[in-house]
């Protein structure tokens, strides 16, 4: 039977790995079309010279660091006022948040966007999408978070107090400190998803701010066009290497619990 | 204590409830308001919304969304299922086997669809290859219908059936099958009377984890699905930008959210906080 | 002698439960305390609440006079070597000794840390990280980073039982050695009766959330005040309402005719332990009674008929 499930584990992880190499392969194929034509780095040229390309993937950064930073900074202190501590209310909330379809919280989103600049002079930009990607990355954080601080032994605060130190030097010299691999980890998370998401960015993003997935989408929608092909490289290389970072720093139990986290839909 | 610890919640609290919960309760409302001329929302309160998801077209896009995500899900059990058995039982390695698995999943989800997408097209490199090597004459057509959407599902959601598959075959006590094959089970049996059996909780957890997701999907269906396989998602998206119908759009939204809730509570009940 | 910690009638409810029903004692100055009892007997919570990481929910607790009970942790002159000694795992050994100091903000900083250092006999280590100390060392750490700070008293949860058994009596003398030497208070909270006789001057016995009796080891090991310290601190045979360790019974083959009260038992096994001879008998009615005696007197066998006697000023005579 052991053998059996070799064989098949094979097929399956090519099943997985399959279209991805392919896609990344051919980024370097010379041709515009699928007939294999050569080794050719024409198309990862062009996109420096798509300047709609560029500015969205600037877009996309800079959304990705300020929700990043924002969100973990926000589930940081979350998941560390939780610990040990009844929340039910707003581990609820955040529970819904996880579970909610992305195009509901997309379209109650536009829906509460629109309703607020009727009453403030302010339109839909990249400060709404930022805003967005905060709101949903805070539960994937928490996750993260609240995962390392169950490893984590709670007589080291009660020692720290006893030798003089207030709850606030507790938490900044003995804690935080302790719990930063797993920090770092949760802000990589939210950097991989805040830089993928298309659903709710796109709804809430307004005409100025294009994001690198909402020009992908538009491009895979119109049909062949081989750039894609190049930047849909460089993203996958980037985030895997994102991810790999950040499973590096968690133990193998974090790490499951946060993926377990990710079955959003999208 | 407690000052800190409310400040620390403070900052999530104000963002949940302003930036998620408020956001929901607005279409809520909305669910309930009358669509207007050019295409806004206001009262008279009316019920119209959802008696209109009682509309066939309506009931059977449910239907789809139903029947695909059901689909969806089975087949990520049946294929799962095997991989999880052969991560669980392969050792020191299996924390690598189970990278392998989860690592392409959270690069970019936008990404992975449009690889199938590339591969399937009708000029895409499945076509291109039949054809040069004279098997097809004219291209198949492998996207754009529901086919091609439970592929992108199956592919796109099967690590979060692999994964806690594979937490509780994990701890599955090797000893046991031992023993079954001591008392004279062949591999097969003792798969089906036992290691199937013992899994179950991890196969209701792996079930709700995609079939959620695959309820409420969006991108792939319209993606791979081309407009042609229409979900309950799609149908959201369409009344908030091209059919200007929020009232509509919020019922279903509202609809949709109540029917993950459901499913949610339901299985929580059946299997504990297993999946929290 | 003067005290320097005074419980006056604590009472500390959980939702559950009674942690600790009206407990008052007086701890005296210099003095190496033990809280003894089984576990959920209340002495960890009595510990806790003079850290200051429970409230008591009545009755009040004074350090030096100060009623201390509305004070945090970080305010009170009181320091706790933990269970687990709950070490920093990202400092070094210096900087965990250090970190007291310099919370206070305290002077000559690098001085204090090193004679704490050669007072636990650890100079030469303090660059390490607790994971490489083996656990003997980490207690020491744990206990110079407490005393570096002068506390009035010193509190000791579970000391010895973190450690390798053959260590214990080696740590437990250092521990009482040390305590003579710094002159500070300890109180130290334990279920091993042995330990706390060893090691304490004075002993409070604990049991289901209440205080049962206060007194230095041999007043407590002689004169019990209830059943349950008579028993917890050793073992009993009772008869009659009274009474009688195992290592006060003789055993004789006839009534020694003293006067001293005696008793005719069948035998059931004899054990012979190394440094005693242990015999098990049965009384008339059944019920067992267990002498222990010097080997030197011979063997007794199964079904033998003895008598067994003992001196009157033996018997222990609870109240309770």
């Amino acid at each position: 039977m052991n053998r059996l499930l070799g064989l098949y584990a094979a097929a399956a992880y090519l099943f997985l790995h399959l279209p991805l190499l392919v896609l990344a392969v051919f980024s370097l194929n010379a041709s515009r079309f699928s007939a294999w034509e050569g080794f050719s780095l024409v198309w990862y040229r062009r996109l420096l010279d798509e300047p709609r390309l560029i500015e969205a993937a600037v877009n996309s950064l800079i959304i990705a660091v300020a929700a990043t930073a924002a969100a973990t900074a926000i589930g940081t202190l979350c998941a560390y006022g939780m610990w040990r501590r009844k929340a039910k209310l707003l581990e609820g909330a955040l529970l819904l948040s996880l579970v909610t379809p992305e195009i509901v919280t997309g379209v109650s989103l536009l829906a509460f966007f629109q309703w607020l600049f009727r009453h403030l002079d302010v339109r839909l930009g990249m400060h709404t999408v930022i805003l967005a990607h905060i709101a949903f990355s805070i539960a994937y954080v928490v996750i993260v978070v609240q995962a390392r601080l169950r490893t984590f032994d709670h007589t080291l605060e009660e020692a720290a107090m006893d030798l003089g130190a207030t709850e606030w030097q507790a938490f900044s010299r003995i804690t935080l400190p302790l719990l930063a691999p797993g920090v770092i980890a949760a802000a990589l998370l939210a950097f991989a998803i805040s830089f993928d998401d298309y659903v709710i960015t796109s709804l809430v993003a307004g005409v100025d701010s294009e994001t690198l997935p909402m020009v992908i989408y538009g491009m895979a929608r119109k049909g062949v066009n081989p750039t894609v092909n190049a930047v849909s490289s460089i993203i996958v290389v980037g985030l895997g290497l994102l991810i790999l970072l950040a499973e590096s720093l968690q133990t193998g139990h974090e790490a499951t619990e946060a993926k377990k986290a990710g079955g959003r839909a999208r | 204590m407690n000052r800190l610890r409310f400040l620390f919640l403070l900052p999530a609290r104000v963002f949940t409830a302003v930036l998620f919960l408020v956001p929901l309760a607005i279409i809520a409302l909305y669910s309930l308001f009358t669509r207007g001329t050019y295409g806004g929302q206001s009262p008279p309160l009316t019920l119209d919304n959802y008696a209109r998801l009682a509309d066939p077209l309506y009931l059977s896009i449910l239907a789809r969304s139903f029947w695909l995500a059901g689909l969806s899900t089975l087949l990520c059990l049946l294929l799962g299922f095997p991989l999880a058995m052969f991560i669980a039982r392969s050792g020191r390695r299996r924390h690598l086997y189970l990278q392998l698995v989860m690592l392409p999943f959270w690069t970019s989800f936008l990404v992975r669809t449009y690889a199938w997408m590339f591969l399937l097209r009708d000029t895409g490199l499945v076509n291109t290859a039949l054809q040069a090597l004279g098997l097809i004459r004219e291209p198949l057509p492998m996207l754009y219908n529901d086919g091609a959407v439970v592929l992108g599902l199956v592919y796109g959601y099967l690590p979060f059936m692999v994964l806690p598959l594979y937490s509780t075959l994990e701890r599955l006590d090797p000893s046991l099958l031992e023993a079954a094959a001591d008392l004279g089970a062949t591999p097969i049996v003792a798969l089906a009377r036992i290691t199937i059996p013992m899994s179950s909780s991890g196969i209701l957890a792996g079930c709700v984890l995609v079939f959620i997701p695959c309820l409420g999907a969006y991108l792939t269906p319209d993606l791979m699905g081309g407009g042609k396989s229409i979900m309950i998602g799609n149908l959201v998206q369409q009344q908030f930008t091209t059919a200007r119908d929020w009232p509509f759009g919020a019922a279903l939204s509202l609809a949709l959210t109540a029917l993950v809730m459901v499913l949610l509570w339901y299985t929580m009940r059946r299997a504990g906080d297993h999946i929290a | 002698m003067k005290n320097v910690l005074e419980i006056h009638s604590v009472t500390k409810r959980f939702a559950t439960q009674t942690a600790v029903e009206n407990v008052s004692l007086e701890v005296r100055e210099g003095e190496l305390f033990a809280l003894l009892g089984p576990s959920g007997c209340g002495k960890t919570t009595v510990l806790r609440m003079i850290a200051g990481f429970e409230t008591p929910t009545s009755g009040r607790i004074l350090l030096g006079g100060t009623d201390i009970a509305p004070l945090k942790p970080y305010e009170r002159d009181v320091s706790t070597v933990f269970q687990s000694y709950a070490l920093f795992p990202h400092m070094t050994v210096r900087e965990n000794i250090e970190f007291g100091l310099r919370r206070m903000g305290a002077a000559d900083i690098p001085r204090r840390v090193r004679e704490a250092l050669e007072l636990v006999q650890l100079a030469g280590k303090e660059d390490r990280k607790p994971n490489q100390l083996s656990g003997g060392e980490r207690q020491r750490v744990a206990l110079a980073r407490s005393l570096v700070l002068e506390p009035q008293v010193l509190l000791l949860d579970e000391p010895l039982s973190a450690l390798d058994p053959n260590l214990r009596k080696q740590v437990r003398t250092e521990l009482k050695a040390l305590q003579r030497r710094v002159g500070i208070t300890f109180i130290i909270v334990t279920h091993d009766q042995e330990e706390a006789m060893a090691m304490s001057d004075r002993i409070a016995v604990l049991n289901k959330a209440r205080l049962e009796q206060v007194g230095t080891p041999s007043e407590i090991y002689l004169t019990p005040r209830t059943r349950f310290v008579a028993g917890f601190l050793g073992a009993v045979n009772w008869i009659d309402g009274v009474g009688v360790r195992p290592e006060s019974v003789r055993v004789a083959d006839a009534p020694p005719g003293n006067g001293a009260r005696s008793i005719r038992a069948t035998v059931a096994h004899s054990l012979f332990l190394g440094n005693c001879l242990h015999v098990e008998t049965r009384l008339a009615d059944g019920s067992p009674f267990v002498a222990e005696v010097s080997r030197l007197n011979g063997t007794y066998g199964p079904g033998q008929q003895v008598h067994l006697w003992w001196n009157p000023s033996d018997e222990l005579k609870p109240e309770a």
